[in-house]
């Protein structure tokens, strides 16, 4: 059902992408944005009204996304939906076959475009996985009342974030998702190797990354004026530590975007070879675009997405740079056991 | 469990004139908990459900006024002590007593992911995360543990509810599961 759930279980270096739906009305629109990423990329998540800014919706994005030949991630946030249409939009999606899910809290109303509006959060992105679970597990709605049928072949997502307070709890955080069910998740923006690489090994060492698809999430700063914002505190959750603020400001402004890829392209080499590390995730922050460039300089490029995917294990070894062979082993033997965490 | 006198610490609350800022009516006072981490563990042996607890809720259930005076009560001490929001199911046992409701997403289940360095609050940057404070209390007396396990969804009926006579009668046992949930799949139970 879920090319992304047998991309991952094949042990295969995986990379997901964001992909933000478009600010308008039109599908074309929508699969123009998405035919940028086409063949570089496994699955694209598409957000739920990203920073709490009024977008399209992620179901309708996520069947343009589809059309336009991309494996789509549906994004599903607890700001905006009470219980009730939570669940409603959840059978919806399943009924068209949008079987990968991936649910989180979502960011404040007061860091988007409606600033005024009513926050829900009746779930969090917790209770809201198990609620998820528990629909294609049992068949049965929150209420206990019988799904007929019930949504099959979900594959449940979430999000973490290693690097924000109390980062000793953070691994624990994770491991709250993954009990109730999540099978992969995706993390804030890496930049601090060492600390993602604790949080990695905690996951590790409770056997939950044989549970849980760990990707994570890599982006290029691409100015000093972004990396200005990234660091003022007013991105929910975004943080760039001192050392990668020296290095990007410690070249010319006009090579700031150079830095920044190849900075990115170093996170990814460093994750890949991490054991417990499926995959990474892309945060493109509109830069659909640079996406190819990025992964060719870190040389993890190479035939991805539906139509590659029942071969993928193979191409995707072959075609990756002789760099990523010493560590595709260890890749391998970390390949989650997803057929077994998840039905 | 210690045998000494019982000692209640008493951490300094906001200051008399305290009001809240512009855009910040939902924020709780005091911001952040005034009994302290061990003092508020020391009063949980005695709010646990016990015979002589059970008997006294049972009794005050059956008489409305009772019913509303130690409604109160429980309000008006839990106002001043956690900032409490009275949503009847309360889960400050299992989260180091720092009230989850006051979290501007009313998260139970840890920190959102938007926490900023140094533990702000993603939406009052000027206030510490609720959870971060939490940890620290939970961990500071060795029950960091708690917090792994996993709160089901809130009752929003329960709302301006006693929660102690909930806790009492044994109306709040499925808050929240028994550990981490890693062993075996926890169990959500159906929320009619």
């Amino acid at each position: 059902m879920s090319a992304l759930r047998d991309r991952l279980a094949s042990g295969a270096f995986t990379i997901t992408s964001e992909l933000n739906p478009v600010r308008g009305g039109s599908a074309e629109a929508m699969k123009e944005r998405a035919r940028l990423l086409l063949g570089w990329v496994d699955a694209v998540n598409l957000t739920d009204n990203q920073g709490a800014h009024v977008r399209m919706s992620s179901w309708a994005s996520a069947i343009a996304a589809r059309e336009a030949g991309l494996e789509p991630i549906m994004q599903m946030t607890c700001r905006d939906r009470n219980r009730i249409a939570l669940q409603s939009d959840l059978l919806g999606a399943a009924s068209v076959g949008l079987t990968n899910l991936l649910f989180m809290t979502g960011d404040y109303p007061k860091f988007g475009d409606h600033p005024g509006a009513k926050p829900v959060f009746d779930l969090d992105s917790v209770t809201m996985l198990w609620t998820a679970r528990k629909m294609r597990d049992e068949g049965k709605l929150l209420s206990g009342n019988e799904l007929k049928p019930p949504p099959s072949g979900l594959f449940l997502g979430a999000v973490e974030n290693p690097f924000a307070p109390p980062e000793e709890f953070r691994a624990a955080r994770a491991a709250k998702k993954i009990a109730a069910g999540a099978q992969f998740m995706q993390t804030q923006y890496v930049f601090d190797v060492a600390a993602f690489e604790r949080w990695v090994g905690a996951l590790r060492d409770e056997g939950l990354t044989q549970r849980c698809s760990l990707l994570a999430g890599v982006g290029v700063v691409r100015s000093l004026r972004a990396l200005d914002f990234m660091s003022s505190g007013k991105v929910p959750g975004v943080s760039v530590p001192d050392f990668v603020q020296r290095r990007l400001r410690g070249v010319h402004p006009d090579s700031v975007a150079e830095e920044g890829a190849k900075l990115a392209a170093e996170v990814i080499a460093q994750v890949k070879a991490m054991p417990g590390v499926a995959g990474v995730h892309l945060l493109t922050a509109g830069y659909e675009k640079k996406v190819p460039d990025l992964l060719e300089m870190a040389g993890v490029a190479g035939g991805r997405g539906p139509g590659s995917v029942t071969s993928s294990a193979a191409t995707s070894s072959a075609a990756t740079s002789s760099a990523a062979t010493s560590s595709a082993a260890a890749v391998k033997a970390a390949a989650p056991d997803i057929a077994a965490a998840g039905a | 469990m210690s045998s000494g006198p019982v000692h209640v610490d008493l951490l300094p609350g906001p200051p008399a004139d305290w009001q809240p800022g512009p855009g910040e009516p939902r924020l709780p006072r005091p911001p952040e908990p005034r009994l302290a981490p061990r003092s508020a563990y020391v009063v949980q042996r005695f709010v646990k459900p016990n015979w002589l607890n059970r008997r006294v809720g049972a009794l005050v259930e059956r008489l409305p006024l009772a019913r509303r005076a130690f409604t109160v009560a429980e309000r008006k001490s839990k106002e001043d002590l956690f900032g409490c929001r009275m949503c009847g199911q309360c889960a400050l046992p299992v989260t180091g007593y720092s009230c989850p409701m006051g979290c501007p997403k009313e998260l139970r289940n840890g920190p959102c992911g938007g926490v900023g360095p140094g533990g702000a609050c993603e939406v009052y940057p000027d206030r510490r995360c609720v959870w971060v404070v939490g940890y620290e209390r939970a961990a500071s007396q060795g029950h960091a543990d708690d917090l792994r396990r996993l709160q089901r969804p809130v009752d929003h009926r329960r709302f301006g509810e006693s929660s102690w006579l909930n806790y009492w009668a044994g109306r709040d046992d499925h808050l929240w599961t028994d550990n981490d949930g890693l062993a075996s799949p926890p169990v959500m139970g159906d929320q009619e």
